[in-house]
């Protein structure tokens, strides 16, 4: 089946355009590294066709093996991939939603400097998730997480000039090491504990074990995974990086921070569910991070005028959701809702990236409004893709969400009821932004360079009024908006069965009503507060001004963590490590040999003297010696 | 055994007088006094090579060149202090030391006796160079060609 | 060794001794005197002692391969001095002196 073709074709993208790219002509570029991506996306298309997938087959996991990488005693790791209908899930969403946002780069990135190093480390970046997703062990997925990572950190600092970009760059980086710390650890306790890192291997072997009920080594393994997927997939407490990383081109914030990389944090909890089903504990703990992230998250994006960082927020919460499924024991609804969410997440970011196009680099929406004349096929899109997060009926957010939160009502009430209200939140502050950027009147400046504002990815086309995007911006948005409506009707639970049996019975029928509720409820008071009387948040933000300062700092957590962690950090380096232990340590010992060397070397300079008469002692008595040692040996004979 | 005595005062005058000249003359001498040595050896061809070959042309060139750079007497200066102390019993010792493998190897054995090996003739010396040590004859005779080489080319004035 | 008169013939072992004697008479002279021609000459000295050593072996041994060595010995000191005294002629027109102390370039 030649899986390996998947990941490698963006890799040569990468290669060629990395390398060429500078000598290459825009179409060229773009040729290279939209047709790798779409290439690899038709192979996933014919791969999982020729396995059965389409048609009820690929019940089994079918790998591949390539060759073995590490034989070290015990330790034997070869480069595997595998594909399950997990991993065929995993493929389609991000070969296909990564494809729509290549394509839509071609068209946003065009006035941008740096064309070819974007495309080059978009194809990288797509290299290593196919990896993370397509591979049958932990270290070959830890491979691809770490990879995503790196481009993580290249994409957002991509406008490197700015200090602003790089430091978000450093700071998604440096947060995703602390996760990945984790995560080594757990590789380490899993290979000691199973003698093996095959997942198929220790998914078999844990399932004949017994559950624990308390702290044993599921716990600790699962609690280990958790760190480094929160790092990954922006949970609490290492959430701080993703808004930052905003800073990004848009299109970034789409793949990386929507709809591929933040799940692989989920995708390993979901592949390992083994271990998790294994430990009460642990599953409880993912829910409850996941619960409180999406509340909290859900809280902040209330208060934020710039657009991507509602969303951002908007991510955190989402993934938070996704975490909530998988802990209360609905993995496949947590990952029916990773799709979803990837269809009107990325529709979303994109369709922001739309708005910001048309304003010409402005992101601020007070700034914005009455966009509706002007830019309507992104309006429409982006109506598709709220609609879609808030919970609508029969669209795709609704189905995903609706199964997390009947699932967590069996497990238990209370986090259904906060699910509900954090719905509801969703609705409110994604209408508030649809609202805020499409009705009322345009609030921006007309002037000749629209440079407006702060623009991150600044487009100063000069323009005077707001206007649509091209082409190649706007069919992937359609195409995101139909997918968004009816994805709810794949019925990814159904398709995950043989991995995740489905629960049984029919959760009582309220439960969704009251959710639908919440989402309605949360449209309508958004609708009330921005279109109906735009002076209501006004006066209830000054009603509640601590309130609001709070949520609108983000509950001065990068202010916390700074204090307590970045600084001792910092200045003790500083001081320890950089002053005493690199200074005077080690330059002191490197110094320290040459000066002795040179020492020594004096003390020995005076062999060679030039010295006639000392030379011919010194080989007198090198005469001498070698003459009693051969005589010596010869007379003791 | 007179022979003996006469190659031993010839040697520690070699060292001990201060002009060239005289040293060389000293060495003439023990040279002599060896040829007699060898001759009681039975060592007929090497007796004849050494007075022919060494005594005959290596010194007369040493004194020709003595003669040539006009060589005078050496100043006296003081020995060393660390040569004194450290050299001399170093040396000494090295001599006790060759003393005792002497007698180690050939602690007793019958005077030599003049006429007793009858192997040194020329004939004798003769076929051996020529059979069993063929290899280091033909060498020598390269060495002796890249010496006379080097001896023109050290010595030539430099052609301006 | 019998004292008294001395005896017209001596063992082997004497002539060997005579051979150190002279060596080490070589090796004082090597080191102690200045001038580069009777250094020169101590080496002859040297060298004509193992040679003595060589055919007084050969005669112990009744072979007759002492004697080659000794041949060769002689052969390779005859070349040696033609070349060093080259070289003791050519160092004397650059240094105008035959000092052993003063041939030397190196700074201290």
């Amino acid at each position: 089946m030649q899986l390996w073709l998947i990941p490698i074709l963006p890799l040569l993208g990468f290669l060629l355009n990395g390398m060429f790219g500078k000598r290459l002509a825009r179409p060229v570029i773009n040729a290279i590294a939209v047709g790798s991506v779409l290439l690899s996306f038709l192979w996933v298309l014919k791969t999982l066709s020729g396995l059965g997938a389409f048609s009820g087959g690929l019940e089994q996991t079918y790998k591949e093996h390539y060759y073995t990488w590490i034989q070290s005693g015990a330790l034997n790791i070869s480069v595997d991939f595998a594909i399950d209908r997990l991993t065929a899930v995993m493929l389609m969403v991000v070969t296909g939603v990564g494809l729509l946002i290549h394509i839509y780069s071609v068209g946003y990135m065009s006035h941008e400097g740096g064309y070819y190093r974007f495309f080059a480390y978009l194809n990288l970046f797509m290299f290593f998730m196919l990896t993370l997703v397509l591979g049958a062990n932990f270290l070959l997925l830890f491979v691809g997480w770490e990879g995503v990572g790196l481009c993580s950190y290249l994409l957002i600092g991509f406008y490197f000039l700015e200090k602003f970009a790089t430091d978000a760059g450093n700071k998604a980086f440096i947060v995703n090491r602390i996760g990945d710390f984790g995560f080594v650890l757990a590789i380490f306790l899993v290979f000691i504990h199973f003698g093996t890192l095959d997942f198929a291997t220790v998914s078999a072997q844990v399932r004949n074990m017994p559950i624990e009920t308390s702290a044993g080594i599921f716990t600790a393994i699962s609690l280990l995974l958790l760190v480094g997927a929160t790092g990954k997939s922006a949970q609490i407490p290492l959430y701080v990086w993703l808004p930052d990383a905003m800073a990004g081109p848009t299109p970034v914030s789409a793949l990386i921070h929507a709809a591929t990389m933040v799940t692989a944090g989920v995708y390993i909890i979901a592949r390992t569910s083994q271990i998790y089903l294994h430990s009460t504990w642990a599953l409880d703990i993912v829910a409850i991070v996941g619960l409180t992230t999406a509340f909290v998250a859900a809280t902040i994006g209330l208060a934020q005028n710039d657009i991507k960082k509602v969303f951002a927020y908007s991510t955190v919460s989402q993934l938070g959701y996704m975490f909530l499924g998988l802990g209360v024991g609905a993995f496949s609804a947590g990952i029916f809702h990773l799709m979803t969410h990837a269809f009107f997440k990325a529709l979303l970011f994109l369709g922001a990236g739309s708005v910001i196009h048309a304003c010409s680099g402005e992101q601020d929406m007070r700034h914005m409004g009455g966009l509706r004349k002007y830019t309507p096929i992104t309006m429409v899109t982006l109506l598709c893709g709220s609609l879609a997060i808030a919970g609508f009926p029969y669209l795709s957010g609704a189905a995903s969400k609706d199964l997390i939160l009947e699932a967590a009502y069996e497990h238990a009430p209370w986090m259904y009821w906060v699910g509900v209200f954090t719905a509801g939140m969703t609705a409110f502050y994604v209408f508030r932004a649809f609202f805020l950027t499409f009705f009322g009147e345009y609030k921006g400046k007309l002037t000749e360079h629209g440079a407006a504002g702060h623009g991150h990815d600044d487009h100063g086309h000069g323009h005077g009024e707001p206007h649509e995007s091209p082409a190649a911006m706007w069919i992937p948005l359609v195409i995101l908006a139909a997918l968004s409506l009816g994805g709810g009707f794949i019925n990814i639970p159904h398709f995950l069965a043989p991995i995740f049996p489905l629960q049984e019975g029919e959760p009582a029928s309220w439960l969704e009503y009251a959710a639908m509720a919440a989402g309605l409820g949360g449209i309508a008071l958004a609708y009330l507060f921005y279109v109906v009387s735009p002076s209501l948040p006004e006066s209830l933000e000054n009603t509640f001004k601590g309130l609001h300062t709070l949520i609108y700092n983000k509950y001065f957590v990068d202010e916390f963590y700074d204090s307590t962690v970045v600084e001792p950090v910092v200045s003790g380096s500083r001081q320890l490590l950089w002053r005493v232990g690199d200074v005077r340590v080690i330059d002191g010992i490197a110094n320290g040999i040459g000066t002795t060397a040179r020492g020594i070397g004096g003390i020995l300079r005076r062999a060679q003297s030039g010295y006639i008469r000392s030379y011919a002692a010194w080989v007198i008595a090198g005469a001498v010696l070698a003459i009693a040692y051969i005589g010596f040996m010869g007379v003791s004979r | 055994m007179i022979f003996a005595a006469i190659a031993v005062i010839c040697g520690i005058n070699l060292v001990v007088q201060t002009h060239p000249i005289s040293s060389a003359l000293s060495l003439v001498g023990v040279m002599g006094a060896l040829a007699a040595l060898y001759l009681l050896l039975g060592g007929e061809f090497i007796a004849a090579a050494q007075l022919v070959v060494y005594a005959g042309a290596i010194m007369v060139l040493f004194v020709f060149v003595i003669m040539l750079l006009n060589a005078g007497t050496e100043k006296k200066v003081a020995v060393r202090p660390l040569g004194k102390y450290l050299g001399a019993p170093f040396l000494l010792l090295f001599f006790g030391m060759i003393a005792y493998m002497i007698q180690r190897i050939l602690p007793a054995s019958p005077p030599v006796v003049f006429g007793a090996f009858q192997g040194g003739t020329a004939a004798d010396i003769g076929r051996s160079l020529f059979t069993v040590y063929l290899l280091p004859f033909e060498v020598t005779s390269v060495l002796i060609l890249i010496a006379i080489l080097g001896a023109i080319v050290l010595a030539r004035k430099e052609v301006d | 060794m019998p004292l008294g008169p001395l005896p017209a013939a001596v063992p082997p072992s004497w002539y060997l001794t005579l051979s150190a004697i002279l060596f080490v008479l070589g090796v004082l002279g090597f080191l102690l005197r200045r001038n580069i021609i009777t250094v020169f000459m101590s080496i002859e000295l040297m060298l004509n002692a193992v040679n003595l050593t060589f055919v007084t072996f050969s005669y112990v041994l009744k072979r007759d391969d002492g004697h080659i060595f000794s041949f060769f010995v002689m052969v390779v000191a005859a070349a040696e001095a033609a070349v060093g005294l080259a070289i003791i002629l050519t160092v004397f027109k650059n240094r105008q002196t035959l000092e052993i102390d003063e041939v030397s370039t190196l700074k201290n």
